[in-house]
């Protein structure tokens, strides 16, 4: 019985800070649009998450892109297909593979650093110093992260694609002889609307769950270093559970229109 | 209820001089723990109110409630004759540019600069300050009155902790508030540093007119700056009088606070 209890209170505790985290993200729509802008801190932030991840997200790409071709090059020279490589590696890297990779790999990097930077700022009441002199902390802190991770990472997505064809093309390169405008001709050939634009608009959201949840867990969180600890750490879990959700929704939703 | 012993009648002299600050029969609970039961305050303009308390006294809540960091369960807070817990965000932030904050850890933004931290409050409240000189000249002036023009462009992280108090009373001050609330300003310093900050806080109530509300439990710092103290036990204000009186009673709570 008291098993059964505390069953129930962990799925009570789940289904209220899933209803929070609603009414976080309904306040941030609601002072987005708000003046004042806070544009030099956007840009601040926008220009801090694009150029930390950068580095990350073209090594996770290049390598995606070199394992996939590498692994997948034998069974398609079994049934004499290796010129469909281009093809299947461009569709799967630009429909799937490249934006959930490259929004984990961020979730990871800046998710939880936003999930520390501003636990660690209400830990120490920077946050509580906004507020009584009177600014408005969330606007500050909370719109312009959502906002600048919501914007980048559809770049970093490109990007990371763009490396991770680069790494494909690399080993058909190598393996066989395979130029550079055939390799990427054949990926263009291979792509439609239908790939490219769900894609990129799926990633603006993954974007807007990242900078959600992971203000949501430092804004939010406990006093205390542990604290935290617990908010960069949930900030991340939370994030790529739900990124693999909006993925399953946005694939659902291209599904009814495009009859993937 | 413990009633509040009025260990001098005579301090409830300052009749003549304006409330500023209100308290009344204010409650605050956290699950079965009553942490404030019943408090009452008044300030008067100009005048410094000490509050003193052991850890976990409620203090620090009582303060939190007064500026709308925290909610009551019940009782009202009326603040230069506006009751805060009937304002509305625009006009509590508004009335909250009056009042200044001096946090227990100065709670300086670290990710700034000196200059920006004492800019940071400026930008949210240009009609207020539009009346005085440039923003540089209001940050070199704030940073004069605590001796640290010298830190303007320095980092949190460069500063002591002597230094970052002041700072944080710089930025406290340059929104010219008419209230200023000090939550533990010694707390964590030297004794001579401590000192430093005391008469610094002596010299600014005698400048800028301020009424001032000192949470502490410094037993020294009450002794100099305190024209009138409150003993905060059991949630409620035990004990009111001079520090001369006080300290001269005849109560063991009350005498507890002063035995070294």
């Amino acid at each position: 019985m008291p098993k059964t209890n505390k069953i129930i209170t962990k799925l009570k505790d789940f289904f209220i800070e899933i209803g929070d985290i609603a009414y976080f993200t309904g306040r941030f729509f609601k002072e987005v649009f708000k003046r004042p802008f806070e544009i030099k801190e956007l840009f601040r932030q926008a220009y801090n998450m694009g150029n930390r991840s950068l580095l990350l997200v073209g090594i996770t790409g290049f390598i995606i892109g070199l394992v996939l071709t590498l692994q997948t090059r034998p069974t398609l020279m079994e049934f004499g297909a290796v010129s469909w490589m281009p093809s299947m590696v461009g569709i799967s890297i630009v429909r799937e593979i490249g934006p959930i990779i490259t929004a984990l790999v961020c979730a990871g990097k800046i998710g939880s650093g936003i999930g520390a930077e501003l636990g660690s700022m209400r830990v120490t009441e920077q946050i509580d110093a906004m507020e009584v002199s009177g600014t408005n902390p969330f606007k500050y802190l909370v719109v312009t992260r959502v906002l600048a991770i919501t914007l980048m990472l559809p770049l970093l997505v490109i990007i990371g694609d763009a490396v991770a064809l680069y790494g494909s093309y690399l080993v058909e390169n190598v393996k066989g002889n395979v130029s550079f405008s055939l390799y990427f001709n054949k990926v263009f050939e291979a792509l439609e609307f239908g790939d490219i634009v769900p894609a990129t608009i799926k990633t603006f959201f993954f974007g807007l769950a990242i900078g959600i949840v992971g203000c949501y867990k430092g804004y939010y969180c406990e006093k205390g270093t542990e604290g935290v600890g617990a908010a960069a750490n949930s900030a991340v879990v939370f994030t790529s559970l739900l990124l693999f959700v909006i993925d399953f929704i946005a694939v659902f939703v291209t599904d009814i229109f495009y009859d993937l | 209820m413990i009633p509040q012993k009025n260990i001098s009648a005579e301090h409830d002299l300052s009749e003549e001089r304006e409330i500023v600050l209100e308290i009344k029969d204010l409650h605050k609970s956290f699950g079965s723990n009553n942490v404030l039961n019943g408090f009452n305050m008044k300030l008067h303009q100009g005048e410094n109110l000490v509050i003193m308390g052991k850890s976990g006294s409620g203090k620090s809540v009582m303060i939190k409630c007064l500026v709308g960091l925290m909610e009551a369960d019940s009782g009202t807070i009326s603040v230069m004759h506006k009751d805060i817990t009937k304002l509305d965000q625009l006009a509590l932030d508004m009335l909250r540019s009056d009042i200044g904050f001096l946090f227990q850890g100065s709670a300086l933004y670290d990710s700034m600069t000196v200059r920006e931290n004492l800019e940071f409050p400026l930008r949210h409240h240009a009609k207020k300050m539009e009346n005085y000189k440039d923003k540089d000249a209001l940050v070199i002036e704030a940073l004069e009155n605590v001796g640290l023009a010298d830190a303007i462009d320095l980092m949190p992280s460069e500063l002591s902790g002597g230094m970052k108090r002041r700072v944080a009373l710089a930025r406290t001050l340059i929104l010219r508030p008419k209230i200023i609330l000090y939550d533990e300003p010694t707390s964590g310093l030297d004794p001579i540093t401590a000192k430093e900050i005391i008469l610094l806080m002596q010299d600014i109530q005698r400048k800028y007119n301020t009424s001032s509300l000192i949470i502490t439990h410094d037993v020294d710092c009450a002794r100099v700056i305190s024209e009138r103290m409150i003993l905060l036990i059991d949630g409620t204000n035990y004990a009111v009088g001079s520090f001369t009186e006080l300290s001269s009673s005849n109560d063991p709570r009350v005498q507890a606070f002063f035995k070294q």
